[in-house]
């Protein structure tokens, strides 16, 4: 019984995957969800971090801009194989951010804040200012994603592959929760000196959930780079930090279908407001500031509280 | 070999002055709400690009420069009471993000309203260099230098010798103390807000005939006022005053010996350094958390 309940949304996720493209009218929809499903992995990973382990990071899309660039930067200057550079891109932002966590995670409320940020700006800066490999500011194409002789071509192709990462993602994230490792978490979003008392390792487990947020934040930058077939820095600046923060904050902190939510929400809105330039702008800002002052928990959270007590 | 060094230091100051006034913004701000107000930036830019908008509307210089330092104050007031009274004492992420999404509405309805082209102002007292040492002193740097100083005095005076000024400091210290002996620390935020907006508007307006400005010039401006805060020790007056002035000058140092293009990064590797090695800034305090 628990065990089917547990995995309730997984399905209802696999089932809207598999009913979706029979519904998507043209090419232009289908590269929406694509794009939907790449920030939900994304921010399933920053919900780990913020939601479950209170801990904020300003400076996420600088991980994704390091899987975009070693993926297109290696295979193009230096011969790589795309998969390796994926995996090296994956490695990179995981020692990085294994590198500075632990100094970062001394810190608390705004410091850490700070350091993130400083940290996202900085990677920034760099990929605008290497141009000789970079592109810098315009940025660079990207050479298709082959493994084994065979390349992933067309958006249909994109789509399945995406779906795929974006069900191991919520499987993993639903069973990390109910580990004692997510139990873990939780206990430090809590309380951490009661964390702390209880024998909860509490640094090690925020820098192996920051660890584990940089790496899924880096592999999606690296698809997105071959989905899109070109990176640019814009990828890796603030401003995209704090749209993914907005998806986990809107859709529900804590929430694995939250996040989802969250993802598909505001991918949406942009195209919805596309045609209002500089509104979008300020839609994103109404919104972050609704949401904090009427439902601070987020849209996934604040209705199931509603609907009868149940979490999803 | 000198007077190079001299002209670093000048552009640093005069940058670092406008950092300080920005990391003043933070200070008081974060004194009277425990708020770190990621808007700051905005309200920077925002009395640059009013400036610009009220001087190219035919009004005189002393009519649109105090308007421009008035309304990013309202507007300072009106952020507090509509975004941070409504979630007053929650988490701090929930804090940080309403004040980004406060940053995001106001940038974004200057970009609606004024578009995305960047402006200037003309000098307030002409562009003739001044020659000093070898290097050479704008008059605009004076001016931003001088008002700057002036502005730290008179906030130091303010809040040492004025009642309204020690019922700031008094909530800052302990809200709850202070509501007993009457203070009404709702308006302590207000007021907070408010002053925090004008005197970032009224940077924003010096440094604009030396830099520019435009929709998004506000956000560099902020994260930088924040690093001079956190370098100063979040919440320390004096602290944030030098952490601008370092902040600019290193800067400034930075961009002219080793590499102008890395000159944005230099003070965020500045403060990844002092969070690293002295995480409580350099004039913080230890505190010690109960539980």
């Amino acid at each position: 019984m628990m065990m089917t309940r547990r995995y309730l949304g997984l399905y209802l996720v696999a089932a809207t995957i598999a009913v979706l493209p029979l519904l998507i009218p043209n090419g232009f929809y289908l590269d929406l969800v694509i794009r939907m499903g790449i920030n939900a992995v994304i921010v399933l990973g920053l919900n780990l971090l913020i939601g479950f382990a209170g801990q904020i990071s300003m400076g996420h899309a600088g991980f994704i801009g390091i899987g975009a660039f070693a993926t297109a930067v290696l295979p193009t200057h230096f011969g790589w194989p795309p998969f390796a550079a994926l995996l090296a891109g994956a490695a990179a932002a995981g020692l990085l951010a294994a590198f500075v966590a632990r100094p970062i995670f001394r810190l608390k409320g705004h410091y850490l804040a700070m350091a993130t940020l400083g940290l996202g700006i900085i990677i920034n800066i760099v990929l605008r200012n290497e141009a000789k490999y970079t592109g810098g500011p315009d940025g660079m194409p990207v050479p298709p994603f082959t493994l084994l002789g065979l390349t992933v071509d067309g958006d249909r192709q994109w789509y399945w592959i995406v779906s795929a990462i974006l069900m191991v993602s919520v499987w993993a994230s639903i069973n990390l929760m109910n580990s004692p490792f997510g139990r873990a978490l939780r206990a430090l979003h809590g309380s951490e000196v009661a964390a702390q008392v209880v024998g909860v390792n509490i640094t090690r487990y925020k820098v192996t959930i920051f660890v584990m947020s940089a790496v899924f934040a880096s592999l999606m930058g690296s698809v997105t780079a071959h989905y899109v077939g070109f990176v640019s820095p814009a990828l890796a600046d603030f401003g995209h930090s704090i749209e993914l923060i907005t998806m986990v904050v809107v859709g529900g902190m804590a929430s694995v279908f939250g996040s989802l939510v969250g993802a598909v929400l505001l991918t949406a809105l942009p195209q919805a407001l596309a045609t209002f330039e500089g509104w979008e702008t300020v839609a994103f800002g109404v919104i972050l500031i609704l949401c904090m002052i009427f439902m601070p928990r987020g849209l996934v959270p604040t209705l199931a509280a509603r609907l009868g007590g149940r979490r999803p | 070999m000198f007077a190079e060094f001299l002209q670093f230091l000048f552009s640093g100051l005069t940058i670092g002055a406008t950092y300080a006034l920005a990391a003043l913004g933070f200070t008081i701000i974060y004194n009277a709400s425990n708020v770190i107000n990621f808007a700051q930036g905005e309200f920077i830019m925002l009395g640059g690009m009013l400036a610009v908008y009220f001087t190219d509307a035919g009004l005189p210089m002393p009519v649109a420069l105090p308007l421009a330092v008035l309304i990013p104050a309202i507007a300072g007031a009106l952020m507090a009471r509509l975004t941070i009274e409504p979630i007053k004492g929650a988490e701090t992420v929930t804090l940080i993000i309403v004040t980004i999404g406060a940053s995001l509405v106001i940038r974004g309805l200057i970009q609606v309203w004024l578009g995305k082209a960047s402006h200037g102002l003309p000098a307030f007292s002409g562009e003739k260099p001044i020659r000093l040492l070898g290097a050479t002193l704008m008059p605009q740097s004076l001016w931003v230098l001088g008002v700057s100083a002036l502005l730290v005095l008179a906030l130091w005076y303010f809040f040492n010798r004025t009642l309204t000024g020690k019922a700031m400091l008094a909530t800052s210290f302990n809200r709850v103390a202070a509501e007993l002996v009457g203070i009404n620390t709702g308006w302590v935020l207000f007021m907070s807000f408010s002053l925090s907006a004008g005197l970032g508007a009224l940077g924003g307006i010096l440094v604009t005939p030396i830099t520019l400005t435009s929709f998004d010039a506000g956000i560099m401006f902020g994260l930088k006022g924040f690093v001079a805060a956190v370098v100063g020790g979040l919440g320390n007056g004096l602290g944030a005053v030098v952490g601008g002035l370092l902040v600019g000058v290193i800067e400034a140092f930075g961009a002219g010996y080793l590499s102008s293009a890395y000159k944005d990064a230099i003070p965020f590797v500045l403060i990844l350094f002092i969070l690293f090695f002295m995480p409580r800034g350099l004039f913080g305090v230890k505190i010690t958390d109960r539980v």
